[in-house]
């Protein structure tokens, strides 16, 4: 008994023995990070994790609109991911509806074809992308990086849609189809109210999805009051990593603490949403 | 022919309406008239004036476009008559898509008519246009989207792929031309190319296994251990091992590449110094910078399959490991035997689709180190992969064909790995097609 319990003493020590260590490489960076952002100066050259004398004079330097674009870096990227959302819930949940309740020509076709888009990522074809995107005007604008966005979430979240729509059953609607309810009267009342949880999955990662991207943002934007954040904090970096790295510290804490929060606040229709898609579809 | 028998038709043959009205769809809206849809037929005949008045002009251009690419230099500009042609393909298929319908319709129309059955009136007509056309209805806004930003991008990329397009081949002062397969041809028989491609090609897969095999094994691991019964304050353990998730990556990999960075990073300056380990060169040594990539995916990878495998072993009922441990079974046992099997056949998609992720992970490579350092004799640099190297080829090198080819290369792998998994997925096999 005695030999059980040490056993499980070791056990239990090494287990948080690992733990500590994780959590010190987990928070380590957040914390020297956090330290950065309100070191004076610019450069870290002599800066401390704890500083002596701490300022929040970078943080005032972002927000001056004067000399800083990050407000609306900011502005841009809450502008788009939003934008994204709204259009990607209104397509993916006509095209889910179709391909879930109705039987047409070219249903089977086009499931297919949109499993298949949906695994090349659509920065792939980054220089048609960029070649069509000046033939159209639609560079160096906001509109242009929207309908991108849209389009290349359609494939994956309808998918993602249709699975749960197929858990729906069918007789709800062939009896208010009795009763003489139309087409868009069984999709606004009796469908999608039902749908709301994967209605609310979709609009999370359509919102989180152009908010992280970086790549599709850096071909199609080149005027820096257009940037969104992840360009934009990019080209703090690019243009003199060790002379404002303080300033760009700044930048990085107010992006990673608001947006961590709304995370772990939401976390778990995250989970929710990738095990269906996981195990659905 | 058709034409001519149908002047007796109607009496004589009975049983060939189906026929007829086929062969005389091939002018749309005629099948439909014969079949006493006036309705119907006018609007596949106004369908058609209205397809050809309006793109004859698009479609006559855009065809010789897409064929010779233009033939005066300055005067002719080889990649909008790229563009202008795959929008003709467009239509026409398109165009191809209504014919076929209007043949469909007239023959099963025909077909209704020869077995006795009374055609729908003008009223189920309408009825009927709105139920069959719903659906069509409400899938065009999104198939439109998808077909401009996606699968015309797509076109474009897999025809560029056949082409010289590069900085000496560039419009409007050059042509551009069809070369076939020259482009892959170059890629695998040039010595720059050839030793090039394998050395990018080569680390993007080790880089997709490493880091992506650490991440799975970390976050496993990590569920396995915090899942414990007897280890106290799981929900702030777990809190913090999402973090690294929580954060966009964008923020945390920037982040990163300045706690690397040689000259202030805090790694060299603090870390390692305190340690008694002199300073690596993380970000002018490739194999060093690599290293340290992987060591970052793991980093903010690792949370995803830890929240995904938390969730399955916490389904997992009690009972199996009561009748193990009843069995003598060891804790080891116990993990190989149970654990582990289930835990991966629950998550086996989502660490598939990990892999891929991985093997397309531009950001990381891109903004931690620009995919440097630079290497002398050849045109991707040290910690390049696949598609960081086609962004370079794209965007610095003007070598667009080349990086066309390349881009073709690679979807191939990753729709292979994709269709393969996803024919294993149990939606897709239960999911009735049609």
């Amino acid at each position: 008994m005695k030999s059980k319990n040490s056993r499980k003493f070791v056990r239990l020590s090494l287990s948080y023995l690992v733990i500590g260590i994780m959590f010190a490489i987990i928070i380590y960076p957040v914390l020297w990070i956090i330290g950065s952002s309100f070191n004076p100066g610019d450069s870290l050259s002599s800066s401390k994790m704890i500083p002596d004398n701490a300022t929040l004079n970078h943080y005032k330097e972002l927000f001056d609109l004067e000399n800083s674009d990050y407000l609306l870096w900011y502005f841009n990227s809450i502008k788009i991911s939003v934008m994204t959302m709204i259009l990607t819930v209104i397509s993916v949940s006509f095209t889910a509806y179709a391909f879930s309740r109705y039987r047409f020509v070219g249903r089977k076709n086009g499931l297919m074809t949109f499993l298949i888009l949906q695994m090349i990522p659509n920065f792939a074809a980054l220089i048609a992308i960029y070649v069509l995107a000046t033939r159209t005007g639609l560079i160096d604008t906001h509109l242009g990086l929207v309908l991108l966005y849209v389009g290349g979430q359609i494939p994956m979240n309808t998918w993602l849609m249709k699975g749960y729509l197929d858990s729906i059953p069918r007789d709800l609607d062939e009896s208010a189809k009795m009763d003489g309810a139309g087409h868009l009267r069984i999709f606004f009342q009796i469908v999608m109210p039902l749908a709301k949880p994967i209605i609310a999955v979709v609009a999370l990662f359509s919102f989180v999805a152009p908010f992280g991207d970086f790549i599709l943002a850096k071909i199609l934007i080149s005027s820096s009051d257009k940037y969104t954040l992840a360009v934009g904090l990019y080209s703090m970096v690019g243009k003199q990593f060790g002379a404002e790295f303080t300033k760009f510290a700044a930048g990085s804490v107010l992006i990673a603490i608001p947006i961590a929060l709304l995370f772990l606040f939401l976390q778990k229709y995250f989970v929710s949403g990738l095990t269906a898609g996981g195990t659905k579809g | 022919m058709g034409s001519l028998q149908t002047n007796i038709g109607p009496q004589v043959t009975r049983t060939k309406h189906a026929r007829n009205a086929l062969l005389l769809s091939i002018i749309p809206g005629f099948g439909q008239f014969y079949n006493g849809q006036k309705l119907k037929g006018s609007i596949y005949l106004v369908l058609t004036v209205i397809f050809f008045t309006t793109f004859f002009q698009t479609l006559n251009i855009g065809f010789w476009g897409l064929i010779t690419l233009g033939e005066i230099p300055r005067l002719d500009h080889s990649i909008r008559l790229l563009i202008d042609g795959i929008l003709a393909l467009l239509i026409t298929v398109l165009g191809l898509v209504i014919y076929g319908l209007n043949l469909f319709d007239a023959y099963k129309d025909g077909k209704k008519r020869e077995i006795g059955l009374s055609l729908n009136s003008l009223r189920e007509q309408y009825r009927n246009l709105i139920d069959n056309g719903f659906p069509y209805l409400i899938i065009s806004p999104g198939v439109l989207l998808l077909v401009f930003v996606v699968i015309f991008p797509i076109i474009f990329s897999f025809l560029l792929a056949f082409t010289n397009y590069d900085l000496y081949h560039s419009p409007p002062a050059n042509l551009v031309d069809w070369v076939g397969f020259q482009n892959f041809i170059d890629i695998f028989k040039i010595d720059i190319w050839r030793t090039t491609f394998f050395s990018v090609f080569g680390w993007t897969l080790v880089w997709t296994f490493a880091a992506t095999t650490l991440q799975v094994a970390l976050g496993i691991f990590l569920a396995v251990l915090v899942n414990q019964k007897d280890l106290k304050g799981k929900a702030i353990i777990r809190t913090v091992f999402i973090l690294p998730w929580a954060v966009p990556a964008f923020v945390s990999i920037l982040v990163f590449s300045g706690m690397f960075n040689e000259s202030f990073g805090v790694i060299n300056t603090t870390i390692l110094a305190n340690l008694g380990i002199d300073p690596v060169n993380w970000m002018t040594e490739s194999n060093w910078t690599r290293f340290a990539l992987i060591m970052i995916q793991g980093w903010l990878g690792f949370p995803f399959i830890f929240a995904m495998t938390t969730g399955v072993l916490q389904s997992i009922s009690d009972d199996l490991y009561e009748a193990a441990t009843i069995d003598g079974a060891s804790a080891w046992q116990k993990f190989r035997k149970i654990t582990l099997p289930l835990v991966l056949y629950a998550t086996a998609p989502i660490i598939i689709t990990q892999y891929t992720f991985n093997f397309n992970n531009f950001n990381i490579i891109f903004l931690f180190n620009n995919g440097g350092p630079a290497v002398a004799g050849q045109n991707a640099w040290g910690t390049d992969i696949l598609i960081s190297w086609i962004y370079r080829l794209t965007m610095t090198a003007g070598q667009y064909g080349k990086a066309a080819a390349i881009t073709m290369i690679l979807s191939l792998i990753v729709m292979s790995v994709a269709l393969w998994q996803f024919k294993r997925t149990k939606s897709f096999q239960e999911e009735d097609m049609m």
